[in-house]
């Protein structure tokens, strides 16, 4: 019987499995699925709605005029003297790509637990169609940043472009990785105790206000030095900054914050994914 | 024809009750003996899953060290009571849960059905959920594609194929998510029930696709069902599972048929050993139960039966009865009888017999199982078991006519008919 236990298996189901074995090859041949599931989300987000696409400009629009009329005018905080539109809208867009994929992802094994407890999937496919369907808002959302951009220029505002600018891509999957790798984290977690779900909807709300979104690092740096480092330990903030400085040509720009951004998100993204492959195997037990 | 499923003992341990706040000290606990390379402490080996009964843990094995191997181009019917672990081994096998200890090996790929319409979505017309439903079952877009036009087909939705599928009635939507299902491409096949959808002329289809699947394009396809007819005719060999333990496999018109008298507990049951470990309390030990065919072997609906109960009663000087509550297999009471053992306070401790017959042409078919009901001065209760044995009442097979026809009793009764010109 030696030949038959050297028999070719495609694949064995195990107790346990290593952690660090993602299965791209599998996640590669399900990759029409991720792109039906990112179609899903978008077609579905406006199905039966007069505006239709439209509805996603509103929201943000909505929200810079708040922001510029509430944090703006009436509370006064100063914005790196950048048209306040503008300076709303990209920490905005920035902000909410990030909030949206963490949110998103934390819940993702209780929202789709009655898909996932039927049929077999790699699992990892549902965050990372989170992620890119976002990512989709997010363009949809930055076509609206690049008009305000253009009428800006216009009128001859003093928005300054430079090479830092073409950092873009870079700083998109940055916030991907960072929404996906802490979301993973807490949707491991949540799937036996959901505690941390609480803390999850309203520590995001609260936790944009340690970010640089209604106002710029520069504020915080000169008149409350001493709480600098906090907002400048949040790996988001270096994000915005840059965002800023490339586009706008005004706000905290340094390598090194970028570079400890960055490195804090791969770690991050590591933990999460290691986490997520540990849990996905067994979560429908649990959930 | 090699070996394509080989399971080796594999096992699955649930965990029962809430998880809650002592949860989180007992996984700390797990954790902890695993970094010193110990054994789970909360999974204790070789406790079997009887729902019935309270087991010592909270942890139940849904599945224990089960053993089988597949051949290619099997179909295998998988059969059991509710509770089994029927569902559990299909789940594990199509990699949806993991298993706790043991392995499994499989070749070739694999499609799954444990539900249909996995992943619909409302709002997304038919065809959006046929690309949708289908990839995520694991198929490519060219895929469906290719296949599109006879998965409409077979839905026999094409009217409504660019509609929400919010808007389609029940059937049609299961219609179109079996279709998807029935078109996937795959080396083996796993199913769960499915067929328990639609109305009659569509359960038919999908049965002649299975049969189909199985039988022309040689491939391998494992089939949970209670239909045992579909079991019969769909599959070509059977494993039948008991408490999450293998407990017979062999082609499939034995395993059904293992099945059948197996289900239930069995038609006789006889206490060996200590007195006070028989079925029963401080009052009463159940010590013998037998079910006996009037004529032959088997019971069937012209035979009768007959049933013989032995118990040891320990209280002296009451009104003692003993009643008898026969339900068929829908939980339905046929008859809720009883006999008055004692009437003048006079009963004595020690062993009584009690027999009992049921004449031929009262019971329909199918499978009955007995509640027993102690008591005393016919009001209090000294001790009561449901399913406390079971038996099956066997068809009458008239040649053609061998359906079984509906009803709870089947009398034979005497019509007169006049024809008046």
């Amino acid at each position: 019987m030696s030949s038959a236990s050297e028999e070719k298996w495609d694949f064995e189901i195990n107790a346990k499995s290593s952690l660090l074995d993602l299965k791209l090859k599998e996640l590669w041949h399900y990759r029409d699925l991720l792109l039906l599931l990112v179609r899903r989300d978008f077609i579905s987000f406006y199905k039966q709605t007069i505006l239709g696409p439209i509805w996603f400009f509103v929201q943000p629009i909505v929200t810079i005029v708040f922001y510029t009329v509430v944090f703006g005018g009436l509370a006064g905080i100063p914005v790196d003297g950048l048209p306040k539109a503008l300076f709303y809208l990209a920490g905005t867009i920035v902000w909410n790509y990030f909030s949206d994929c963490l949110i998103k992802t934390s819940t993702v094994f209780k929202d789709n637990a009655a898909m996932l407890g039927k049929v077999y999937f790699p699992r990892l496919i549902m965050p990372v169609s989170i992620v890119l369907s976002n990512l989709v808002r997010f363009a949809v959302q930055l076509a609206l940043f690049v008009v305000l951009y253009i009428v800006f220029l216009a009128k001859g505002e003093h928005i300054a472009p430079n090479y830092i600018a073409l950092l873009l891509p870079v700083l998109i999957l940055m916030i991907a990785s960072l929404g996906l790798g802490l979301g993973m984290i807490i949707s491991a977690v949540t799937t036996k105790y959901r505690d941390i779900a609480f803390l999850v909807t309203f520590g995001v709300p609260l936790l944009m206000y340690a970010t640089t979104v209604i106002y710029p690092l520069s504020v915080v740096q000169t008149q409350h030095a001493k709480y600098a480092w906090i907002i400048e330990a949040n790996p988001i903030t270096a994000v915005i900054e840059t965002f800023r400085y490339g586009f706008l040509g005004k706000g905290s720009f340094s390598w090194e914050l970028l570079g400890y951004s960055a490195l804090t998100t791969v770690i991050i993204l590591i933990i999460g994914t290691v986490v997520f492959n540990k849990v996905e195997k067994a979560f429908v037990d649990t959930v | 024809m090699g070996t394509v499923i080989k399971v080796e003992n594999l096992s699955k341990a649930y965990q029962l009750g809430d998880f809650g706040t002592g949860t989180i000290s007992r996984d700390l606990e797990r954790f902890w003996a695993r970094l010193r390379g110990k054994e789970d402490p909360f999974l204790k080996i070789g406790e079997i899953n009887d729902r019935s009964t309270k087991g010592t843990s909270d942890v139940v094995w849904s599945l224990s060290d089960i053993n089988f191997e597949v051949e290619q181009g099997d179909a295998v019917g998988i059969i059991g009571r509710n509770g089994a672990g029927k569902s559990t081994l299909l789940k594990i096998l199509s990699r949806v849960t993991s298993p706790t200890t043991g392995s499994v090996k499989m070749k070739g790929r694999i499609a799954s059905l444990l539900e249909v319409g996995t992943g619909f979505h409302p709002e997304l017309t038919g065809r959006e959920n046929i690309y949708l439903n289908g990839a995520i079952l694991g198929m490519r877009k060219a895929e469906i594609k290719r296949k599109f036009d006879e998965i409409v087909d077979f839905s026999g939705v094409e009217r409504y194929i660019d509609t929400p599928v919010k808007r389609y009635s029940s059937g049609m939507y299961v219609r179109l998510a079996f279709a998807v299902a029935a078109h996937l491409e795959s080396e083996i096949l796993i199913i769960d029930e499915v067929l328990a959808v639609g109305d009659a002329e569509f359960q038919k289809k999908c049965l002649g696709k299975m049969g189909e699947v199985s039988k022309g394009e040689g491939r391998t396809v494992l089939f949970v069902s209670h239909n045992m007819a579909a079991v019969k005719t769909l599959c070509n060999k059977g494993i039948v599972l008991a408490n999450g333990q293998l407990i017979y496999q062999n082609k499939q018109l034995e395993a059904v048929s293992f099945y059948q008298t197996n289900n239930n507990t069995k038609s006789s049951f006889e206490h060996r050993g200590n007195l006070d470990s028989a079925p029963g309390n401080e009052n009463i030990r159940v010590l013998k139960f037998m079910i006996r065919s009037l004529e032959g072997e088997s019971i069937s609906i012209s035979t009768g039966l007959s049933f013989e109960m032995t118990f040891f009663n320990k209280k002296a000087g009451i009104n003692l009865d003993a009643t008898f509550e026969l339900k068929n297999s829908d939980e339905i009471p046929v008859f809720h009888n009883g006999v008055l053992i004692s009437t003048n306070n006079d009963s004595n401790t020690g062993l009584y017999h009690v027999k009992c017959v049921i004449p031929p042409y009262l019971l329909n078919a199918g499978n009955y199982s007995f509640k027993l009901i102690f008591g005393e001065n016919q009001r209090y209760l000294l001790f009561s078991a449901d399913d406390f044995i079971g038996f099956e009442v066997e068809n009458e097979s008239k040649g053609s006519n061998s359906a079984l026809a509906p009803g709870v009793i089947h009398p034979k009764l005497d019509f007169t008919v006049n024809y008046q010109a």
